[in-house]
């Protein structure tokens, strides 16, 4: 043990006799980045909510909102004179299996209805007409009130004039787990970007370990090449379990080359890493943080076109939900992987994305506090 | 030979309003081990860190090694091992880790596996930081500042919070890094500490220097090196003070905490007079003790206050 040694006071250097180690210029970035990869591996949330979550969340969703062979149709039947004629002829018309129906008094079938639990409710008149009661709003009950009637009218005997045939399609591309996975890969990077890079920086403001390092010779430039870079590595995974998931158990048919998607996903991890720099540039708590991350991310999450298509908001807004950068990037992905769209006719959405993410990052670079 | 680290009227005044420090000088030699001493919020901090670099002082001139940190920061910074108050290292890592972590910013460290074994770490090397004792974790700061091979090392209250066997522990490694040619300077507020690690020391209050010297200095500037402290039943206002003053070999006379406290020279010609003096009052003697006079006394003697207060 050298406390032990009795060393002359005040000795010349050298003090320590030992194999000259000299670094060069990357060690200090190597380190870095392994350091980060070995935390984030040591650290069981970071692989739940990085890659098992999405992956909960797809299957979830996937299931929840899989294309039914064809949608039941909920019909409430009000008792009395005419209701078993009703009946009768419901079972006799050719799409008959596609109602359930229940035949109950009037108070019943309308809390019924009010509740969601019927798509219309039919009620008898008494003397041979029939009154439908629906909810012009409810997209299941407009179906259900054209159904019905398509059905009792061809029941009782109606013509129709025009020969018709109809043919279904449920073809991959087409269905709500397509549009639903490029969705999910794009908010996982920004998720991840923004926790990643934002609370992470400031979780090490606050342990006081950034100004321990800037005492150090450690290049600053270092230590945030080494965050991004632990990023990329990170996005790979991420968006390759989820596509895969998405190949082999949802049939998914990738129309864009890996090497585009790569790109893409690339892309969307740095930008989102430079708004999360930004976002933890001052911030000296992690609460603090974890509030400003929320807030930043929470218009994307409703706007960008994750969960739903934005063509729902006013067209009015439409080109401010396009100049977010979430919804750039789930469009490119989706125009990428579900219709092959070359990235080069896509430029104005690698646009905002590089433009989001330089001015974030140049911001952030001038505001950072290190100390 | 230029002294190692230098400032003069340093300045920090936070926001505009709170003056942390006030024009404070510092001049220490190669291999000297200085120590600011003072209570919470005299200052210590902020002039350490503006030394290290990691501050910006509000106005004034440092000097290390004799460069300013606006010409050289990032060589300045092969030459310093620094180890703040409190820094939380990632808690997943190892030790080995995190010492080959800082290593790796500079440009010839020392080898990780001599810094475990100076450190005593070498059993916890594959142990997450997260696992490791407070004496252990501050033992691992001290590493990550060695690593570097330093010329100077900066200590943030090394020994805040530890049991006395690790700090005595600490105290061994930074000895031994001053025996082997290190200038170390260091903050405190445990008298002890300053008295047996420091060659110097400077008293540190509302951000001035308020004395500076040997620890032995010091002791002797308070003009006696024993404290009698003693009570006595009845009045002890202002008036019997005084009267305490005037027995013979009494330096100087402080109440404290219902004691008395005297500043003596020679003990044995006091303590009899104390003792008839009592007498002749009619008082009863309840407690008397004599002991050295120690930093505490000087820095009682200095501001009115004790060291822990605040």
């Amino acid at each position: 043990m050298s406390v032990a040694q009795e060393t002359p006071i005040k000795a010349a250097e050298p003090r320590h006799v030992r194999p000259p180690q000299r670094n060069g210029r990357w060690s200090g970035y190597r380190h870095l980045l392994m350091a980060r990869m070995l935390e984030l591996k040591r650290e069981p949330e970071v692989v739940f909510w990085v890659f098992v979550f999405p992956l909960l969340l797809a299957l979830g969703l996937g299931i929840a909102f899989r294309n039914k062979p064809a949608d039941i149709v909920s019909v409430a039947l009000v008792a009395g004179s005419g209701s078993q004629d009703v009946q009768t002829l419901l079972a006799r018309s050719p799409q008959h299996d596609l109602f359930k129906i229940q035949t109950l008094n009037a108070d019943e079938a309308l809390k019924g209805f009010r509740l969601g639990k019927f798509d219309i409710v039919i009620q008898p008149n008494g003397n041979g007409g029939l009154e439908y009661q629906y909810d012009p709003a409810r997209p299941e009950s407009v179906l259900a009130k054209a159904e019905v009637n398509d059905a009792l009218q061809t029941a009782a005997g109606r013509k129709d004039l025009v020969d018709t045939k109809a043919v279904t399609s449920s073809e991959p591309g087409s269905r709500y787990i397509d549009f639903l996975i490029p969705g999910l890969l794009g908010m996982n990077l920004m998720n991840s970007g923004m926790w990643g890079i934002g609370f992470a920086l400031v979780d090490m403001r606050q342990r006081k370990l950034l100004k321990r390092f800037v005492g150090t010779p450690m290049r600053r430039g270092d230590f945030l090449l080494a965050m991004m870079s632990s990023r990329l590595v990170l996005m790979v995974i991420e968006v390759g379990l989820l596509l895969l998931f998405g190949v082999f158990f949802f049939h998914i048919r990738v129309l864009g080359s890996v090497f585009s998607i790569a790109l893409l996903g690339a892309l969307g991890a740095l930008t989102f890493g430079g708004v999360g720099l930004l976002t933890a540039s001052r911030a000296q708590k992690i609460e603090s943080v974890s509030g400003l991350i929320n807030l930043v991310m929470m218009p994307m999450w409703i706007f960008s076109g994750v969960f739903f298509s934005y063509e729902r908001f006013p067209s009015v807004i439409h080109p401010l939900i396009k100049a977010l950068p979430l919804t750039a990037l789930n469009d490119a992905l989706r125009a990428c992987i579900l219709e092959g769209t070359p990235l080069l006719h896509q430029w104005s959405r690698l646009l905002v994305l590089a433009v989001w993410g330089g001015v974030s990052f140049v911001m952030a670079m001038k505001w950072f506090r290190w100390a | 030979m230029p002294p190692v680290i230098q400032c003069r009227d340093l300045r920090k005044t936070y926001d505009g309003k709170v003056e942390a420090v006030r024009g404070l000088n510092l001049e220490i030699q190669t291999g000297e081990c200085f120590g600011l001493l003072g209570p919470n919020g005299a200052g210590k901090t902020t002039t350490i860190e503006i030394l290290e670099g990691l501050l910006a002082p509000t106005s004034g001139e440092v000097s290390i090694l004799g460069h300013a940190w606006s010409e050289n920061a990032r060589e300045m910074r092969e030459w310093l091992g620094i180890s703040l108050q409190e820094t939380r290292l990632s808690e997943k890592l190892t030790v080995r880790e995190t010492i080959e972590l800082f290593a790796s910013f500079y440009r010839e460290p020392r080898s990780s596996e001599e810094v475990l074994e100076q450190l005593e770490l070498t059993e916890k090397a594959d142990s997450w930081v997260g696992k490791l004792s407070g004496g252990q974790r501050q033992r691992l700061a001290v590493a990550t500042a060695l690593v570097c091979n330093p010329k100077i090392l900066f200590l943030d209250e090394p020994t805040t919070g530890l049991d006395p066997q690790s700090r005595r522990q600490l105290w061994d490694i930074i000895r031994a890094f001053q025996r082997d040619g290190g200038t170390v300077l260091l903050t405190t507020h445990y008298m002890d500490e300053a008295e047996r690690l420091c060659d110097r020391l400077a008293i540190v209050d509302h951000g001035q220097i308020i004395a500076e010297g040997t620890p032995a200095d010091l002791i002797e500037r308070l003009g006696g090196h024993h404290v009698v402290e003693f009570s006595v039943s009845g009045n002890s206002d202002g008036a019997a003070l005084q009267a305490w003053r005037g027995l013979p070999s009494v330096e100087s006379v402080r109440e404290d905490d219902g004691m008395v406290a005297l500043n003596v020279k020679q003990p044995h010609l006091t303590i009899p007079a104390l003792l008839d003096a009592i007498d002749k009052q009619g008082s009863r003697l309840q407690h008397l003790t004599t002991r050295q006079a120690s930093l505490e006394d000087v820095f009682v003697r200095l501001t009115g206050r004790h060291l822990r207060e605040q």
